[in-house]
């Protein structure tokens, strides 16, 4: 299946930071889902996996001004420059242990493949992916908790989140048993979606207009009128990406009515920001 | 380049010399040393095929014989027994309770085995465990219902003819990496004459590739 074949989809996911908590529930859920071992010491960050990272933004300002807002980070599945599939992180793997899937959007991670020589780490401008120093250490006992449907890694391996892609088999595995040739939206829901409770999370297809990602996000699939390399800008003005003139193109869309929440998701300059905060997708696409 | 030369030209006289003046001594040490070659070859390839697979896979023995041929005369079929759930994923090797729709403590025929089946497993109700031929690694992910349902595959294909068979050979787990011996095929060279032959990735994407003209991405297959 290649990028034009009609039956492809884009998965994404926009979050909205004006109603996430900062509670971590979206970081447990995580973990659990996909076997993510923890360390004896969570507090030592250079050790710990998360696949799933909340961080803490605040606008600056002393009291009574101080504003704070939680960023939930999962991996942003970049669709690389012109979103043609060449990720930061796949184009430098020499083991081909990442690819690009171009019938799902979904960067994968292949534990087995991986030697772990972290070029993808150094290219990822997202710090979303994470060695493991040392091999899964489980509780007696709860190895037994282990999901089967993730194989879990082992020392000297890069992982990453896989946008729950064990979900997307098996939600793929009941259409072929029921005979459906495509799956519904709430068929597959990431683990972190599912856990919100603040509903702050929305998973779904960039590429179908039912979707509920698809009606926030409004995405432009026409590439910026002021940066060709950027494909997929929202054309909602409260909606933004992650570095996004990096041109990396990710499928992780955040939403925010605060301008200092939008103005953090990326680096300006003196002046940069008040000259190209009005950019968003163009309308004139359909 | 030209002292190379030179030096191979005169190393070919002296060998042609040699050979002319026809030096006995110096001709039986050659003979030994290609006898010694080949001796030593022939017992390294020895080894390598017939002694390497001994070394590299041990045999287990299943917890007593099963007859699939007498159980496909029976149902008719394979997914009276190896099935798909309604959530769409696979059975695999079915439990006792499977077995005991039609088998109860006191055995349906006369055979050892079911015998064995009977007493140790049924009477106790505690679940048969059986080594599986084609357990793939643990970062496998292959979806039965895309192959058998939606793509209409014969089991045959992939497992081989197993429904004619009345014994179950030994299970062979590869020492290093614990996989059966299954995946790699009984071909210690690799080499593979059936579609059933060998169960590894290369042997997928071939397929994939021939079928759906592309291999997939990784995610379709791993997880």
């Amino acid at each position: 299946m290649n990028k034009n074949d009609k039956k492809a989809h884009k998965f994404g996911m926009v979050i909205d930071l004006d109603k996430c908590t900062g509670c971590g529930s979206c970081m447990v859920s995580c973990m659990s889902e996909n076997n993510v071992p923890f360390k004896e010491d969570e507090s030592n960050k250079k050790d710990s996996i998360t696949w799933m990272r909340v961080y803490k933004l605040t606008n600056g300002k002393s009291f009574p001004e101080t504003e704070i807002v939680y960023l939930p980070r999962p991996c942003q599945h970049c669709g690389g420059k012109g979103d043609h599939g060449h990720s930061p992180c796949v184009s430098v793997c020499p083991a081909t242990a990442t690819d690009y899937g171009y019938d799902t959007g979904i960067v994968s991670q292949i534990y087995t493949r991986c030697f772990g020589c972290r070029y993808c780490m150094g290219a990822c401008p997202y710090h979303a992916r994470y060695f493991n120093w040392w091999d899964p250490k489980w509780p007696e006992g709860m190895e037994k908790y282990l999901s089967p449907d993730v194989s879990p890694r082992m020392r000297g391996v890069v992982e990453k989140c896989s946008f729950c892609y064990h979900r997307y088999q098996a939600a793929k595995d009941k259409a072929y048993y029921d005979g459906r040739e495509d799956i519904e939206e709430n068929e597959y829901q990431t683990a972190c979606t599912t856990a919100c409770p603040a509903g702050a999370i929305v998973f779904g297809d960039l590429y179908n207009p039912a979707h509920r990602v698809h009606e926030i996000v409004k995405p432009d699939p026409h590439p910026a009128s002021i940066n060709s390399t950027v494909v997929g800008k929202s054309r909602n003005p409260n909606v933004f990406r992650l570095l996004e003139r990096l041109g990396t193109n990710p499928k992780v869309y955040y939403l925010s009515e605060r301008e200092w929440v939008r103005k953090a998701g990326d680096n300006y300059l003196a002046g940069e920001w008040d000259k190209i905060k009005n950019h968003h997708g163009s309308e004139s696409h359909g | 380049m030209s002292k190379v030369e030179h030096k191979s030209e005169s190393g070919s006289e002296e060998s042609t010399g040699e050979c002319a003046a026809g030096d006995t001594k110096d001709d039986k040490g050659l003979g030994l040393g290609v006898i010694f070659f080949i001796l030593a070859f022939v017992i390294c390839f020895l080894s390598g095929t017939l002694l390497f697979p001994k070394l590299l896979y041990s045999k287990k023995e299943q917890p007593f014989n099963f007859d699939h041929k007498l159980h496909v005369e029976q149902t008719s079929d394979c997914e009276s027994c190896h099935a798909l759930r309604e959530d769409g994923s696979f059975n695999g090797i079915p439990k006792l309770a499977k077995c005991m729709e039609c088998h109860s403590e006191t055995p349906l025929g006369e055979t050892k085995d079911e015998a064995v089946f009977a007493e140790m497993y049924v009477a106790k109700e505690k679940e048969v465990p059986w080594y599986v031929y084609s357990r793939q690694p643990d970062c496998v992910f292959f979806s039965h219902a895309a192959h058998t349902k939606t793509k209409g595959m014969d089991c045959v294909t992939c497992h081989g003819p197993i429904g004619t068979s009345t014994t179950l050979k030994p299970y062979e787990e590869n020492r290093i990496t614990g996989y059966s011996r299954d995946i790699w095929g009984q071909n210690i060279w690799g080499i593979k004459k059936h579609s059933w032959d060998r169960m590894k990735m290369d042997d997928c994407a071939e397929c994939h590739k021939k079928e759906t003209g592309h291999q997939g991405y990784c995610f379709q297959c791993h997880k």
